[in-house]
């Protein structure tokens, strides 16, 4: 079980039986389209607010995943989520209308791993026989929260992120066919003294690389066991720093299969500056594109270290610099 | 500022500041100034021409036009703000959007529609002022000071 400091290796192997990812109208345009199950082409999906919006894709996205499965809600016994929203409403208002025994996280934008990694730890203890893991990110209510008005005319500097509007839910089971968790190593927090909130990504690096370097360490394995790493949204300055910390702590991951879900999202031409971020941009990208390539046989083993910036908008006001953390998932087919 | 903030950090947290400082993209400012200057002259030449304006057909005098000329730019700022241009254009003209009155206006028209969904009074009442209520805070102090120097100077016989 417990193997080295931090990571745990799940002997059952639980299944990912299913898989859904819903996104929004920037997301329908992005790189990664072809792989959501439910794209909404209006970002308040008929609701009167884009929190609401968001709850109703968290919803989806699980009752998605259970339909996909063959399952009924009832067959579910637990079910973990988590959001950026203040006290994780997403989350709890979902999961009031999914009505199975909860479990909310927060986690800031990996709480798509920690849950995975939960979820995972249920099945292999056989505390629950099928547990569903989710995460969902809204664009227009993080930024209202957390920066600026959406409508505000701030001049972004070119290390912000966009932040993703989608939800992705994967649902395990002890039984079945699909790809399987492995082992998750969970995450210290570390904190660099970096505390600017336009530049998320090279905040978050370190604690990615801490991370991936303690799964290596624990697992005694070398990154080429994998066909992919994937960090969850460090985007492309954050993700380029931990290619480069990566190298100097002597951990060589050949560039090829080294990646970042925040990268793959969006098309080069889309105005994202850095890349994705959120919650919901490595559950899509992860419980979408990734598990799809996976069924399809294009990829084996693949890592996923979501990555969290632990801070709130009142914490930044105070000057209080950005604790970081990241979640790592192996998941092979 | 900078100085206070490193000295608080480990010699770590310092190295990886270093480290990164070296890989991260620095703000295009001269760049950004030139945009600056482009888009705050043209709000600017729209305005002088709406002055015009109101001088020629309107019978306003060079005084007097300021506040239709001003009442102008806002409501087009604020069109511009609820239809969701606004932003795309601040983003490419920066300051030069931000520090004519159209900045302002777009400030309090975007907290309101922000908070329009925790309703009137308690969502947009209570939060339009929130990026701008600081810029009428420090505005109106700051005209008080100097209206206070001025008063001053003037007393003891200056200019």
């Amino acid at each position: 079980m417990l193997q080295g400091h931090q990571t745990w290796v799940f002997k059952a192997e639980p299944v990912i039986r299913s898989s859904a990812a819903v996104g929004g109208p920037f997301e329908s345009k992005g790189a990664l389209a072809g792989d959501f199950d439910i794209l909404h082409e209006d970002v308040w999906l008929g609701q009167d607010s884009c929190e609401k919006a968001e709850k109703k894709m968290l919803e989806q996205a699980c009752e998605k995943a259970i339909d996909k499965a063959g399952m009924k809600k009832e067959d579910v016994q637990f079910f973990l989520s988590g959001d950026l929203m203040n006290q994780i409403i997403s989350s709890s208002f979902a999961a009031r209308t999914l009505g199975v025994p909860y479990l909310g996280l927060f986690g800031a934008c990996s709480s798509s791993m920690e849950g995975l990694a939960l979820a995972a730890l249920i099945v292999n203890s056989k505390a629950g026989e099928n547990t569903l893991a989710a995460a969902s990110s809204h664009n227009v209510a993080v930024e209202k929260q957390f920066r600026y008005p959406s409508e505000y005319g701030s001049q972004k500097p070119p290390t912000a992120q966009w932040t993703v509007t989608g939800a992705g839910a994967a649902l395990l089971s002890l039984n079945g066919e699909g790809p399987r968790v492995t082992s998750a190593t969970i995450g210290r927090v570390i904190d660099m003294g970096l505390s600017d909130p336009f530049n998320m990504g090279t905040a978050m690096a370190p604690a990615a690389v801490d991370t991936i370097q303690a799964h290596f360490r624990d697992l005694k394995r070398e990154p080429n066991y994998y066909d992919l790493i994937a960090t969850g949204d460090l985007g492309r300055i954050g993700h380029k720093i931990a290619g480069d910390l990566l190298d100097k702590h002597g951990i060589k991951i050949p560039p090829a299969i080294f990646t970042d879900c925040g990268i793959l999202i969006y098309k080069e031409d889309q105005p994202v500056m850095a890349g994705g971020s959120g919650c919901g941009c490595s559950a899509t990208v992860t419980y979408g594109h990734f598990l799809n390539r996976m069924r399809k046989g294009e990829l084996k083993r693949i890592l996923i270290v979501a990555t969290g910036a632990l801070m709130s908008p009142l914490s930044y006001q105070q000057k209080e610099t950005i604790p970081c953390i990241a979640h790592a998932v192996s998941i092979e087919m | 500022m900078s100085n206070k903030k490193t000295k608080k950090l480990t010699p770590t947290q310092q190295e990886y500041k270093m480290f990164a400082k070296q890989r991260v993209p620095k703000r295009p400012v001269l760049l950004n100034s030139i945009r600056a200057f482009i888009a705050g002259g043209i709000i600017c030449t729209i305005g002088q021409g709406l002055q015009w304006m109101f001088m020629t057909y309107f019978g306003f005098s060079e005084v007097t036009a300021g506040n239709p000329t001003v009442a102008v730019l806002i409501i087009a700022a604020v069109l511009l703000t609820g239809f969701g241009v606004y932003d795309h254009i601040s983003q490419w003209a920066g300051a030069g959007t931000a520090v004519p009155v159209t900045g302002f206006a777009n400030t309090i028209a975007s907290a309101a529609i922000e908070h329009r969904t925790e309703g009137y009074v308690l969502g947009v009442g209570g939060n339009m002022f929130k990026l701008a209520g600081s810029v009428i805070a420090y505005g109106v102090f700051s005209a008080f000071v100097v209206a206070l120097i001025k008063i001053i100077i003037k007393a003891l016989g200056g200019i």
